[in-house]
């Protein structure tokens, strides 16, 4: 890991000093805009590098851990392949399917097209931070309603249920039919996963 | 994933420290919703990318009496919740289209603007032209360009926020490539249509990128956006509008009809627009504004019902930004 900046990549002489301030619309976009930014100049900070193989520390259902990752590793292949969290499922190359739904600061990510490096310094929790011995309601009320059938989606639905509840605490169901259609399931589980979203939203937590 | 190297600045020239003039070396990551899956595919294979989401200027949104400044690295979904947005509706109505929580949550303003092409030759590794587009036009175009498709691009623009921004009358800000350069255009300007593969989507050059958005307030203009989409989620809309509207006496004195997921551009339908003002917003007006912005139209061999889908999505994103029924679903 470099502390400075590593500028490896050619820099053209180029100087086109423009001020193109415009009329109208875009004048009073300058006007705001100038504003809000000048701020920023001053608390200018080194900028984080990674050229290749870094060691960093990531914090994953509140406990700490070092992995070593190289700029290309994502999240996803992080908790699967290195923390042996497998709950979050690799399924589509985009984030079409919901299948890697974890929470990234409490808000729900797809783990797949999320870079490890871009998690420094934030709380990861997956799908195992809702199980355990005392499983979170949303667990229970999928357990209750068969909410699987091959279970492969079912983590990501687990995570999304849980976001989106945490959002939405006394969800109806036509919001939970709407708010959930990140996450595919290829069995067409639907029915039982809806229920379960909506007994949870009614006597979860 | 070809090996990269990842920066990650804390500051706007930090940003452009990072650049480089050569097309392709840097790509900028926000989100990552898109620019992780064509890093996977090696559709994009970056000697470096930088990671925007820490420059906290970049990810703070603020307003005042005349409008809203958005960072680049604001996320939609909060946009969503920023009680300064509320009168933008055709935003608003946008960002609930694209219907997956996780998108929503990751996804940034700046990077949903410069999303690349959905387009299939492209994001197969046959170039962002396919060939000067003789594939597109030869091969299947069922999901193409209807308008602005004459030159070789034929795909059809991805931006959802980018026609709404553009009907709300938005502006964006540049800088680069040097710490002093700084540019304020109206969003319509920041898109074009390439002309060869070196060209990119927006008139941005390899070492400037888009810092802010700004959104005057709409006082009293009626606006709204309408998709027709295939089906519930996330997947791109077949035909979309968005439809600002200024009403004075019960009659239209003015508006901004933009169309989205029809050409190489978000596409600014003055027709549609002419053919409102001075008239009420009636079923009748809303309809023929409809068939004036695809007057011009010239589908390829597999896309013409995308004609008739852009009329009514411009109908009806009329009608909903009057308050009125738009019919359908």
């Amino acid at each position: 890991m470099k502390d400075q900046p590593h500028l490896t990549l050619p820099r053209g002489g180029v100087s086109r000093r423009a001020f193109l301030k415009g009329s109208g619309a875009t004048a009073a976009a300058a006007a705001a805009i100038s504003g809000t930014t000048a701020v920023e100049a001053a608390e200018s900070r080194a900028t984080f590098v990674a050229a290749e193989t870094v060691s960093i520390e990531l914090r994953v259902n509140g406990a700490m851990h070092k992995v070593t990752v190289e700029p290309r590793t994502t999240l996803l292949d992080v908790l699967r392949y290195r923390l042996d969290l497998t709950g979050a499922k690799p399924v589509s190359i985009d984030a079409s399917s919901g299948a890697s739904t974890v929470l990234i600061d409490g808000k729900p990510a797809s783990a797949n097209v999320v870079l490890a490096l871009d998690c420094r310094g934030k709380h990861i929790q997956t799908a195992e931070s809702l199980g355990g011995k005392d499983p979170d309601p949303v667990v229970k009320a999928f357990i209750k309603h068969d909410a699987m059938q091959c279970g492969f989606c079912t983590p990501g639905f687990v995570v999304a249920v849980r976001a989106f509840l945490d959002q939405h605490p006394n969800a109806t169901k036509e919001q939970i039919l709407n708010g959930l259609n990140g996450n595919l399931c290829r069995c067409g589980t639907y029915a039982n996963v809806i229920m379960a979203a909506l007994d949870a939203a009614k006597g979860g937590k | 994933m070809k090996p990269f190297e990842y920066a990650a600045p804390r500051d706007e020239a930090g940003v452009l420290e990072c650049l480089s003039p050569e097309p392709g070396h840097v790509e900028i990551l926000a989100g990552g919703t898109d620019l992780l899956p064509l890093l996977q595919k090696m559709i994009l294979t970056p000697r470096r990318v930088v990671n925007i989401k820490e420059v906290a200027s970049l990810r703070r949104l603020s307003a005042d009496s005349q409008g809203v400044v958005i960072g680049a690295a604001v996320t939609l979904s909060d946009l969503l919740e920023a009680p300064e947005l509320a009168p933008c509706t055709a935003l608003r109505q946008a960002i609930e289209g694209i219907d997956a929580l996780q998108l929503v949550s990751q996804m940034t303003l700046g990077g949903e603007l410069c999303r690349r092409p959905q387009c299939w030759y492209f994001r197969n590794g046959h170039g962002l032209l396919a060939d000067a587009g003789r594939r597109v036009v030869q091969g299947d175009n069922r999901y193409h360009a209807i308008l602005g498709n004459s030159g070789p691009a034929k795909f059809v623009h991805a931006s959802r926020l980018a026609p709404a921004l553009i009907a709300l009358d938005a502006s964006v800000r540049v800088i680069g490539p040097e710490r002093e350069d700084e540019h304020y255009l109206p969003l319509a300007d920041l898109f074009r249509t390439p002309r060869h593969e070196r060209e990119r989507e927006t008139v941005l050059l390899p070492n400037q990128f888009l810092t802010h958005v700004y959104v005057p307030h709409p006082e009293g203009w009626l606006n709204a956006t309408y998709e027709v989409k295939h089906g519930r989620g996330p997947a791109a809309p077949l035909a979309a509008a968005s439809a600002a509207l200024l009403l004075e006496g019960g009659r239209v004195a003015d508006a901004r009809v933009v169309l989205g997921h029809v050409a190489p551009v978000p596409w600014l339908s003055h027709e549609a627009a002419q053919e409102l003002i001075g008239h009420a917003v009636s079923a009748e007006t809303a309809a023929r504004a409809g068939q004036a912005a695809v007057a011009a139209a010239t589908p390829l061999s597999q896309n013409a019902y995308k004609v008739d889908l852009a009329a009514v999505a411009v109908e009806r994103a009329i009608l909903k930004a009057a308050g009125l029924p738009t019919g359908g679903l």
